[in-house]
């Protein structure tokens, strides 16, 4: 009797723990189970969303890292063996490696500065006009993005692919000072000269907290999309000080000293079209739209200016030269590069219609009514392009390619009629920066190191002198 | 023993060269020079500076020659070489001392 109420029990409990299961099995939806299913399957849907959006952002970082890294790249080759070419192809025979060097050596040398401290001097946050020392070798800058600058990649990426821009602005000075300065002098200066002119300039218009920063707050918005303050106003002007400050090449004006290579120019010139890609389209910082957009005002561009140039040289002197046409398109190139993310492609042909004009005044005209002799034009090609571009970003940008004020007004064309006042000042300062400290730079070089080569090894030439080799050694 | 010294035009250097093989000529130099004469050099332009090259591109063909050879090779260099225009070139005549063969020290006209 006592066990039958026993065996009841023991029933009645199994069967109360797997009833409910017997019924999940054989009835589906019915008691507990409609809110287990909902839960399981909302939560599902929450892991799948997250792992969408993650996906998402890692193929964006993906193409982004993908695209600025390749960037990186390309501005290298525009200095090695764009620029190198391209100066290289315009010298005498006898100073052809030595002006090839003096852009190599940078490749090298502003590497190891830009590591040490370079980099945090333009981008680590400091005060209006200068960065602090956070990043000092490289500290901090690792696979993490930094979201001031490019939220979608490494800090690395954004600083080597700034640096790639540190190293060519020095080397496109020594347009100015070809074939008469010491190795040893350069290579001081320009390191020097990329501490105090370069890193400021960049930090004032692209560092956070930089007095012209557009957008990370600046006292004074300066639009510069790939560097047309930052890059080409600084080394034109620096170099039209150098230009007189070392004084005219022996023989110059009276011996005629032609290209002794157009053809390297030539090579060079073309090299620093497409590898301006990636100075302007990777200044998108993304692989997006903005990219493409900056990609397409960057050929517009080149080929307006390149056309532009011809079409004067050829009413002017009678012949459309080789040697102009690749200038045209490099000062067409400098002249859009401020604007290149701002402006709209019929924008960036007129922007490179007046380039070639201009930059073809200055270099063909101008420049012999001055008497400088500012070798292979570096301030004729950057110093104006950098200036005329600077300028006309601020009157042609639009919202419409890159609203880059939140949706207000960008340009003159747009209504901002005080940003073409704004591109003055950032255009002011860097004329002001690069003349105080080219000038002081190079007068403490001046009494230290000594600038110019003697006139006997300038009569000899560079490459004998200062490097102990001959370009071409045609007997071997 | 007699030098010829012939000044010409770049593009006529095969004919000449094919002419004085042709006339039995066995030996010659060639040098690409830059020079002038009468003719006017032309202005070359790089970034709006003008260059007056006076200086033009040419080449000069140099062969010692036994005595009896010289007329003939006159003859023909002047007959390929001429265009009628100025820029011509000109052919140079003078004595040689001494010729010397350096495999094995033949000298005179069997050196040549």
């Amino acid at each position: 009797m006592r066990h039958t109420f026993l065996k009841s029990f023991a029933v009645i409990v199994l069967l109360a723990t797997f009833a409910p299961f017997g019924v999940a099995f054989v009835a589906p939806g019915m008691t507990n189970k409609p809110a287990n299913l909902a839960e399981q399957q909302a939560e599902r849907l929450a892991r799948l969303e997250q792992q969408l959006a993650e996906t998402k952002a890692q193929a964006r970082s993906s193409g982004d890292n993908a695209w600025v890294l390749m960037s990186s790249a390309l501005v290298l080759l525009m200095t090695g063996p764009g620029l190198a070419l391209f100066y290289g192809g315009l010298v005498r025979k006898k100073n052809v490696l030595g002006t090839m060097m003096q852009s190599f050596a940078m490749m090298a040398i502003i590497t190891v500065v830009w590591a040490v401290v370079g980099y945090s001097l333009c981008f680590a946050p400091g005060n209006g006009f200068i960065g602090g020392l956070q990043h000092a070798w490289l500290r901090g800058v690792g696979a993490a993005p930094n979201p001031d600058y490019a939220a979608t990649i490494p800090q690395q990426t954004h600083m080597i692919y700034q640096l790639m821009f540190a190293i060519i602005t020095p080397a496109l000075i020594s347009g100015a000072f070809a074939e008469r300065m010491k190795f040893s002098a350069m290579a001081v200066f320009l390191v020097l000269w990329t501490l105090l002119v370069y890193c400021p300039m960049a930090h004032m218009i692209w560092g956070t907290g930089g007095f012209l920063n557009a957008t990370l707050g600046g006292k004074i918005p300066v639009l510069d999309f790939a560097g047309g303050t930052v890059v080409h106003i600084t080394s034109g002007v620096s170099a039209l000080v150098c230009a007189w400050f070392l004084g005219k090449r022996l023989g110059y004006p009276s011996e005629p000293m032609p290209p002794h290579s157009v053809v390297l120019t030539f090579v060079g010139g073309c090299l620093l079209w497409v590898g301006w890609f990636g100075f302007n389209a990777g200044s998108a910082l993304s692989a997006g739209s903005l990219a493409s957009s900056a990609f397409v005002a960057t050929q517009f561009g080149a080929a307006a200016g390149a056309i532009a140039w011809t079409t004067v040289e050829w009413m002017r002197s009678g012949k459309p030269s080789a040697l102009g046409a690749v200038s045209g398109a490099v000062a067409g190139l400098a002249t859009i590069t401020q604007g290149s993310g701002f402006v709209g492609p019929m924008s960036a042909l007129i922007i490179g219609g007046v380039a070639g004009v201009c930059c073809y005044s200055m270099v063909a005209i101008v420049k012999a009514r001055f008497g400088y002799d500012d070798s292979l034009d570096a301030f004729g090609v950057h110093g104006i392009g950098g200036s005329v571009g600077a300028l006309l970003t601020g009157v042609l940008a639009a919202r419409a390619i890159n609203p880059v004020f939140q949706g207000g007004a960008v340009g003159a064309i747009d209504g901002n009629w005080r940003q073409p006042i704004h591109q003055l000042a950032g255009i002011g300062i860097g004329w002001a920066l690069a003349i105080v400290g080219t000038s002081v730079i190079l007068k403490v070089v001046d009494m230290t190191i000594g600038l110019r080569v003697s006139a006997e090894h300038e009569v000899q030439g560079l490459d004998a002198t200062q490097h102990g080799e001959e370009g071409y050694y045609w007997e071997a | 023993m007699t030098k010829v010294e012939a000044i010409i035009q770049p593009q006529k250097l095969e004919a000449v060269k094919a002419a004085l093989v042709e006339a039995g000529v066995s030996g010659m130099s060639v040098f690409e020079i830059r020079g002038h004469g009468k003719q006017k050099g032309h202005t070359e332009i790089y970034r709006g500076r003008e260059y007056n090259v006076d200086l033009l591109p040419k080449v000069k063909i140099e062969m010692v020659l036994p005595d009896n050879l010289v007329q003939r090779a006159i003859q023909v260099i002047v007959g390929a070489a001429r265009t009628g225009k100025i820029g011509d070139g000109k052919v140079f005549v003078s004595k040689v001392d001494e010729a010397i063969r350096i495999r094995n020290d033949e000298r005179g006209e069997i050196a040549l």
